[in-house]
């Protein structure tokens, strides 16, 4: 099983202030950090890798100091790290990060399985890892919190839903976005830390991809952030208090006051 | 805590073992305290972590470079893990008491045989010397071992084994020849699943309660010669030189242990109000929590100081390594009963870790030696240096 893993470096949201005046991220000064969803992504490629054999690498576009989020990955089991860096690439909305990503799994191949955490923190659109897939016409399956059974040519997986899961089959290559209930990550080993210490990440700029220029960056994203702000918050909850059955009865009230019984 | 200087590599190990002490054995300290049950996803975590390379050579899957003996590395790890629950690093640590002496006397073949999965962490090894009424006196141990064709034959009970039950691989020191009294004493390597072998009652204890404790019980249990270590006779030997070399652990231990109770009584003065501002700003709390900071950091530059000492290859340091050991137990019995009074009837409670930080700290002073003991070694260490000098 060869698996690539989507890494995205992202600032430590527990940080981040937003700007009042222009709503915008403050992002001086933070601290950069990997999308915590994607630790699940490594941690589940790892596995496999452990359990089936294969290669795990790790992908991700960004300016260069998202190396140090690839180097991560190393300390953790990964065993190639690839960073898609480039100033055409930069202002890249979704569509365009997507393709370009695609693009750099392309040139990785042959693989059977791509992973990704099922957001980053930061955009928190979720949009990517399914994007990819449809960049290389691929089944994908997101917000997976177990993969139940693994066979040469096909998966069978737990999706998550709003009320349960749902148990999915889908073939291989495929790509996977994953939720934090699929595992515990690790602690990066020792032996993965002093590998991690002299790693060198591969860079890839636009010129080591087959792209179309025009797809790429700010160029190739129709999506524009017009403004960024903090929704106002609709409706209030309510706790009830008293003891149980004193709770049911209240809420009973409150129901039928509202017609809904 | 001071700079000691540590390679990058060292540092690397202080950073895992601390980065598994705060993510994986905080979360579940508590339970196990409660339950007494062995943490085993702990050691898979520190296995997986590659904690249990770091005082095993090289050449057997560990981390240790030829010539050297990772003492250092142990102490790092076991410090770390203390400050959390030395409970759980008790059953790291013990590991490695228990595969020091086939590092230091094992064959090429048992080596072979055994570290590598000692080093994976995939097993855990333990050590076993004491018995009901050899404890101190370790030369009143009665286990024989009695030599039947390729075989010996065991019979005896060990007592108070730490890892016992748990472990894979077992250090057994057993007499072969009653007749020349400690010098008629052999070293075994004993698996667990040998016919013959169990173990006994896993024994309630004051402190350290998630480590296993437990009887070995040996009944006809026949042991390939093969798994004898050294030679016939080397039995105390393979103890003593294997204890000079873990004291400095058990120093370790209690640097943790102190370590912790510091921070935890700091914290706490710093947050607890009475008389209108934290008793922090109270002189008479500050000169306790500065003797408790003093005699933290002095037991563990003297922990590293034997450590590094030993992993440099200092031919004799039984003396010094009985020092640290007694030195620094006595620091954490003294720093986790000042860290309890800080908290006052708060640190009484169950409900706060700090009272367990002092059950913890006891053994310390108790065992692989009982303090006692240890300034025995000192001053009879002395007598044979000053007598040298003449």
């Amino acid at each position: 099983m060869n698996v690539i893993v989507c890494v995205k470096q992202v600032p430590d949201t527990t940080e981040v202030k937003i700007n009042p005046e222009t709503n915008t991220l403050m992002r001086e000064g933070v601290q950069s950090i990997v999308n915590p969803f994607d630790l699940y992504a490594i941690e589940e490629g790892v596995r496999l890798k452990e359990k089936h054999g294969g290669t795990v690498k790790a992908l991700s576009m960004g300016p260069p100091q998202a190396k140090e989020a690839l180097v991560e990955a190393v300390s953790l089991g990964v065993d190639d790290a690839f960073l898609l860096s480039d100033r055409a690439f930069a202002g890249a909305d979704t569509l365009a990060t997507s393709y370009t990503l695609a693009q750099g799994i392309r040139r990785l191949a042959p693989f059977d399985l791509i992973l990704c955490g099922r957001q980053a923190i930061d955009g928190d659109t979720g949009q990517v890892g399914p994007g990819i897939a449809e960049q290389l016409g691929l089944a994908h399956v997101s917000l997976v919190r177990k993969i139940r059974e693994v066979h040469p040519d096909r998966l069978v997986v737990e999706r998550m839903t709003d009320d349960g899961f749902e148990v999915l089959e889908c073939r291989l290559p495929a790509v996977l976005t994953v939720v934090k209930e699929i595992n515990e990550p690790r602690v990066p080993s020792i032996r993965g830390k002093l590998r991690a210490k002299s790693y060198q990440v591969t860079v890839w700029t636009a010129a080591d991809l087959v792209a179309e220029s025009e797809r790429l960056g700010l160029k190739g994203s129709p999506t524009q952030v017009v403004r960024i702000f903090t929704p106002k918050r609709r409706g209030r909850g309510e706790l009830l208090e008293g003891k149980p059955e004193e709770q049911a009865a209240a809420l009973f009230d409150r129901l039928r006051e509202a017609g809904v019984v | 805590m001071m700079n000691y200087f540590l390679t990058d590599e060292q540092q690397m190990i202080r950073d895992v073992a601390r980065e598994i002490a705060e993510k994986v054995i905080a979360p579940v300290s508590a339970e196990h305290e409660e339950t007494e049950e062995f943490a085993w996803e702990v050691m898979e975590a520190c296995a997986q972590a590659d904690l249990f390379r770091v005082s095993i050579p090289e050449a057997y899957g560990g981390m240790v470079p030829p010539g050297q003996v990772g003492i250092f590395n142990q102490c790092l790890v076991v410090e770390e893990l203390s400050r959390v629950d030395a409970a759980i690093a008790v059953s790291y640590a013990a590991s490695a008491l228990g595969f020091f002496p086939i590092v230091l006397f094992g064959s090429e073949e048992q080596k072979r045989k055994y570290l590598p999965a000692l080093a994976d962490g995939k097993v855990l090894a333990a050590f076993a010397l004491t018995e009901a009424n050899a404890g101190s006196d370790a030369g009143g141990i009665r286990t024989r071992a009695v030599r039947d064709g390729n075989h010996y034959v065991l019979n005896g009970t060990k007592q108070w084994i730490t890892n016992g039950g748990e472990a894979e691989v077992y250090t057994v020191i057993a007499l072969t020849d009653p007749a020349r009294g400690s010098r008629g004493a052999s070293a075994f390597i004993v698996e667990k699943g040998t016919p013959g072998f169990s173990f006994g009652k896993k024994e309630k204890k004051m402190g350290i309660r998630a480590s296993a404790t437990r009887e070995l019980i040996f009944d006809n249990c026949r042991v390939p010669v093969g798994n004898l270590l050294g030679r016939e006779g080397l039995g105390f030997v393979v103890a003593m030189k294997t204890l000079d070399r873990t004291r400095p652990g058990i120093g370790a231990q209690a640097v943790g242990i102190a370590q912790g109770a510091l921070d935890d009584a700091v914290n706490y003065a710093r947050k607890r109000v009475q008389f209108g501002k934290p008793i922090i700003t109270q002189q008479a709390v500050q000169h306790i929590l500065a003797d408790m900071a003093i005699q933290t950091e002095a037991a563990r530059a003297f922990v590293y100081a034997v450590a590094r000492s030993i992993d440099a290859g200092v031919e004799d340091f039984s003396k010094e390594s009985a020092m640290v050991k007694t030195f620094a137990s006595d620091v954490a019995m003294r720093v986790t009963t000042d860290a309890v009074q800080i908290f006052g009837g708060y640190g009484y409670m169950r409900e706060y870790p700090v009272e367990k930080r002092m059950r913890d700290a006891k053994i310390t002073q108790i065992y692989e030696g009982t303090n006692q003991i240890q300034r025995n070694i000192i001053g009879l260490a002395l007598a044979k240096e000053y007598a040298a000098k003449k």
